[in-house]
């Protein structure tokens, strides 16, 4: 932008900036390729990823894979000799069971932080607690594994007096305390969204804080609190590494939270990388990519339309 | 933006040229287990041969093997043999494979410290790990853990494409495969840390990662049999029964740096260091 003010600029010049091809021209043009390469980088990303991992895994998925073991057995032997069995069920298990165990601890605590930021606490307070929630959101999921391991491990052997401390419940609580960040900025968001005339209707009719938000506000923001708890369970279903630490990554279907489960994404993980490219386990794991593809994406969409309808109804 | 790909492009083309002209750089990567051997072995071959630089990285036996077979590495490591189906593989792409046996790992057997439990037979340890195995609780063992008060047999193993892994359902549990649910660790270290901590669990892995923290009973083949202590003298003589070789194995048969790097690690040198290790030489040597 030709943003000259000084005296000696007229605007003959800048009509002149505009016609000829200067330096400011090049500037403007790179700028703008620049933006339009960001914005549209998503999506290209996004096709790019979907269909290098449907081209690694769809052939294997819809030719040799048996779609019903697949789905109903609890046999995971891919590196047998004799018999290899690709049965993801207890996989399964694992990971719907330690995404609801943290849905179970995040849910109330990340609505409970969303309403006291948005709603009760003031000035200082609030922005050091939004900085300080977003702080929690930028611990490495590595980190949180590390802890679930070292420290959650001894503690639950303890308290529980249980074999083992790599669980259901260890890794629920981590990955609980790993999607309430998210949850707690989005809802907060949400409520930050209702109309301040909503609020003061309400108080002018003599309703006291508590009801304003109870009776209020958190109606009128349901939709957008339950894409947040939505994008959680995303969140949790999609994480790895902390998962893989904390949850024993033992094939097992749990019947407490103190069993030990292995989750769909820990075992793309510890899997791998130790696999020779177009092997049979190798196209087994990017099915399981595949479905953890489909399942996320579906999360998501769910998640987005929750959010539109409550544009549609006001 | 063509001066943007220069600005990024230069300094890889510089590292690339950078140790090309007087140093020759061997690739060389595989099992967790011979990891730390293969970088004391880098190390002191920098000594030898200052010229020649090797670059040791780890992540599984089938990861080397694999990575072999894709020729991004010179010298695969792996503590277990190769598979019929790796070797049609590498021939497949023109390779002929070369399998060097370097040393031999005792498989121990861990414990948690207050374990009771001194011996065990082959047996035993398929009735724990085995698919079919009937063991699930130490009282089945005849004896009792303290600090265990479920009983429950916590079985600790290693992920499904380990040498590990492989080794242990070769040589203990033959025909059978492993019962699902053990807790499947990454790394022979994870097996260590866990077992360290949990009063109830059994775990294996390679003799050289065993602490002061850990307690490891001896092995016997069947009744009858002398049960032996797992140790480095064992599994040279022959006695320890789930003692393995561990592997390198180059492309083609081995040329210039890396045959010079081959024959050095069977020196007597190369073969101390490893012994130093805690792992087994391939024959006796006098190390200082």
């Amino acid at each position: 932008m030709p943003a000259d003010v000084q005296a000696d600029a007229l605007p003959g010049s800048i009509a002149d900036d505009f016609n000829t091809r200067g330096r400011d021209w090049y500037v403007d043009r790179a700028v703008s390729v620049g933006v339009f390469v960001g914005g549209v980088s998503a999506i290209i990303f996004i096709i790019g990823i979907f269909i290098f991992v449907t081209r690694e895994g769809l052939g294997f998925a819809l030719g040799t894979l048996d779609l019903k073991e697949f789905f109903t057995s609890m046999n995971w032997r891919p590196t047998s000799e004799r018999n290899p069995t690709y049965g993801i069920l207890a996989l399964m298990a694992g990971t719907a069971s330690v995404t609801g165990l943290a849905m179970l601890v995040a849910v109330p605590f990340s609505l409970g932080a969303a309403i006291y930021i948005a709603e009760f606490a003031s000035g200082r307070m609030r922005e050091s607690l939004k900085v300080l929630v977003e702080l929690l959101a930028a611990i490495p999921s590595v980190v949180w594994g590390f802890i679930g391991m070292s420290i959650m491990n001894p503690l639950i052997i303890d308290m529980f007096d249980v074999p083992v401390g790599l669980s259901v419940l260890n890794a629920g609580v981590i990955l609980g305390l790993m999607a309430a960040p998210i949850m707690t900025t989005i809802a907060e968001d949400a409520l930050k969204a209702v109309p301040d005339a909503y609020r003061e209707a309400a108080e002018a009719m003599g309703a006291t804080r508590w009801q304003v938000v109870f009776k209020v506000v958190l109606p009128a923001a349901k939709n957008g609190l339950m894409a947040a708890v939505l994008l959680g369970v995303g969140r949790g279903f999609g994480e790895t590494m902390a998962v893989l630490m904390a949850s024993g990554h033992a094939i097992n279907i749990p019947t407490s939270p103190f069993d030990s489960v292995r989750a769909l994404t820990a075992t793309i993980a510890a899997e791998l990388g130790d696999t020779a490219r177009g092997s049979d386990h190798y196209g087994v794991l990017f099915t399981l990519g595949i479905f953890l593809f489909v399942v996320t994406f579906v999360i998501n969409l769910t998640a987005d339309i929750v959010v539109k309808g409550v544009g549609k109804k006001q | 933006m063509k001066r943007l790909f220069t600005i990024l492009g230069l300094p890889l083309v510089l590292l690339a040229c950078g140790g090309g002209e007087d140093r020759t750089i061997i690739q060389n990567t595989g099992s967790d287990t011979l990891l730390s051997v293969a970088q004391g072995w880098a190390e002191a071959y920098a000594m030898v041969e200052p010229t020649v630089a090797i670059a040791v990285s780890g992540g599984g036996s089938g990861t080397g093997i694999s990575s072999m077979i894709n020729g991004t590495v010179d010298i695969a490591n792996a503590s277990r043999g190769m598979r019929e189906s790796e070797f049609e593989a590498a021939r497949a792409q023109g390779l002929d494979p070369q399998e060097h046996i370097v040393g031999y790992d005792a498989l121990a057997i861990f414990l948690h410290p207050d374990n009771p439990l001194t011996s065990i037979s082959l047996e035993q340890l398929v009735g724990i790990y085995g698919e079919n195995g009937t063991i699930e609780s130490w009282a089945q063992l005849g004896i009792e853990v303290p600090g265990c008060g479920s009983d429950e047999i916590v079985r600790v193993s290693r992920q499904n494409n380990s040498g590990t892994y492989a080794y242990f359902r070769e040589a203990v549990l033959g025909e059978s495969e492993f019962k699902l649910g053990s807790r499947d660790m990454h790394g022979s270290k994870d097996v260590v840390d866990l077992v360290e901590n949990t009063p109830c669990a059994i775990g294996y892995s390679g003799l050289a990662y065993a602490t002061d923290h850990i307690s490891m009973p001896c092995v016997s083949a069947g009744e009858g049999t002398p049960c032996v202590a797992p140790s480095v003298d064992t599994a040279i003589d022959g006695s320890y029964t789930i003692a393995r070789p561990l592997f390198m194995y180059t492309a083609m048969p081995p040329e210039g740096g890396v045959k010079q790097y081959m024959d050095w690690i069977l020196s007597d040198e190369g073969q101390c260091i490893i012994f130093d290790k805690g792992y087994a030489p391939v024959a006796t040597v006098t190390c200082a």
